[in-house]
């Protein structure tokens, strides 16, 4: 797809009739596409990013804000991939009558749903960082699984990872710098793959009003 | 805490003794389990005593406090690795001494699944609560979990996935047994974040089990239904 940069339309929120209820990780790439393809006619709400590590929240915080956003807007999609939730968030979309971006997770949508599949099996000791990961990953990852308080627990967590690969969105040597050290810290390979937005950007273009 | 702080836990009666220890285990204090493991032996305690009044009972606790959101997975871990301090120096004297056996269990996590934080909670509270357990490891096609229930004959079968994407091959080793008429021999029970009870019925297992405390629960009430037929038949 074609990402034409565009200078003249700076995204605010609350301007678009068709809404994507995303998670809290993807907001800048999706501003990021919205902007660079002037699509007005999107907004977008985000739930906590945060619920990377407690998807057993993510149903219930669906259908909240696609309760609350009914009637406002002519069509709801969902950018949340499965996500940990085992289906529970796919069955809360099929009640409320929403579409979601296909694919098990965001690693598997920004490679693209197809080559994260064909990879699986040589990337199952892979331990996997989006732009939004690498940039908050002492504060998701590291403080989020208790690692700054205790070290000692490396080996239980990431024991059986061999390589930390890097899915980068946009290039960005300060990321880069910042996943290779998340890759020594948690001492594993490093591997760094260039993705652009992948299928999120087919996604979003599809995403029209009803 | 400064060495005039540090608790001498030779000065603590059995009773405050295991209290502490419930404490201990609750902030994952490895040093303090083992040295207090090694004071209840030395007081004629048995190991099957040790591991279920002190070690069991004090993970119990913190299961409790897992599943109401006090605890949080860094602390389970910790707590986990302490009573694997205490459990070291108990195995070999529970094999020698005889403790009461409840059943046998064979528990691996599926194939393309790396993840085994969650199984090895299972396994070491299973142990604690009196079962066998055979521990595949990660990543196990059907071809394991067969050979496995083949050498060891468990009553119960545990499989284990964190991810959406491997969850289903739980399925592939129940049809497994399904179509070799095993299926009806081994207890099923199936656990890993993303699953639920809906999934566990939809693939054909006997439960799903939410947390360890809840998997050692159910097993042992699929044990005592097992020893009940047994009697009426």
């Amino acid at each position: 797809m074609e990402l034409a940069p565009s200078e003249e339309f700076d995204f605010k929120r609350g301007k678009g009739d068709v809404l994507l209820i995303a998670c809290g990780a993807l907001a800048r790439e999706i501003v990021a596409l919205i902007e660079l393809n002037g699509w007005t006619h999107l907004d977008v709400t985000c739930l906590p990013a945060k619920w990377h590590n407690t998807p057993q929240f993510i149903p219930d915080g669906v259908r909240k804000k696609i309760q609350e956003a009914k009637g406002n807007y002519t069509k709801i999609y969902c950018v949340y991939a499965d996500c940990g939730t085992g289906g529970l968030l796919d069955k809360v979309l099929e009640e409320e009558g929403v579409e979601r971006i296909a694919g098990p997770h965001c690693y598997s949508f920004f490679s693209g749903n197809d080559v994260f599949a064909e990879r699986e099996d040589a990337d199952m000791r892979a331990f996997f960082l989006t732009d939004y990961l690498a940039r908050h990953f002492d504060k998701l990852i590291w403080q989020g699984l208790g690692l700054d308080r205790h070290p000692e627990l490396l080996s239980d967590y990431f024991g059986n990872y061999e390589k930390l690969v890097f899915f980068a969105q946009v290039p960005d040597e300060k990321l880069q710098i910042l996943a290779r050290d998340a890759a020594k810290k948690l001492g594993l390979a490093y591997e760094y793959r260039e993705t652009g937005f992948g299928d999120l950007a087919t996604f979003m273009s599809a995403a029209e009003p009803a | 805490m400064s060495e005039e702080d540090d608790l001498d836990l030779n000065s603590l009666d059995d009773d405050e003794l295991v209290q502490q220890m419930h404490d201990d285990l609750y902030d994952g204090l490895k040093e303090e389990i083992i040295e207090a493991v090694n004071i209840l032996l030395a007081r004629k305690w048995t190991p099957y005593d040790v591991l279920t009044k002190a070690l069991v009972e004090g993970m119990r606790i913190v299961g409790i406090d897992f599943r109401d959101g006090i605890l949080f997975v860094p602390e389970v871990l910790l707590a986990a690795n302490a009573m694997k301090g205490g459990m070291v120096l108990l195995r070999p004297l529970l094999a020698e001494t005889g403790a009461p056996r409840v059943g046998k269990m064979v528990i691996g996590t599926v194939k393309g699944d790396i993840h085994d934080i969650g199984k090895n909670l299972v396994g070491m509270m299973m142990e604690g609560a009196g079962f066998d357990v055979i521990d595949l490891g990660i990543n196990n096609p059907v071809e394991n979990y067969l050979e496995a229930i083949e050498e060891h004959q468990p009553d119960i079968l545990g499989m284990s996935a964190l991810l959406t994407t491997t969850m289903p091959y739980m399925k592939v080793v129940i049809d497994t047994l399904k179509e070799k008429g095993m299926r009806d021999d081994y207890v099923v029970l199936v656990g890993g974040a993303p699953l639920n009870e809906e999934f566990a019925d939809a693939i054909g297992a006997d439960a799903y089990c939410r947390d360890a405390a809840v998997a050692v629960e159910t097993a042992k009430d699929f044990m005592a239904r097992k020893h009940n037929q047994l009697a009426s038949a």
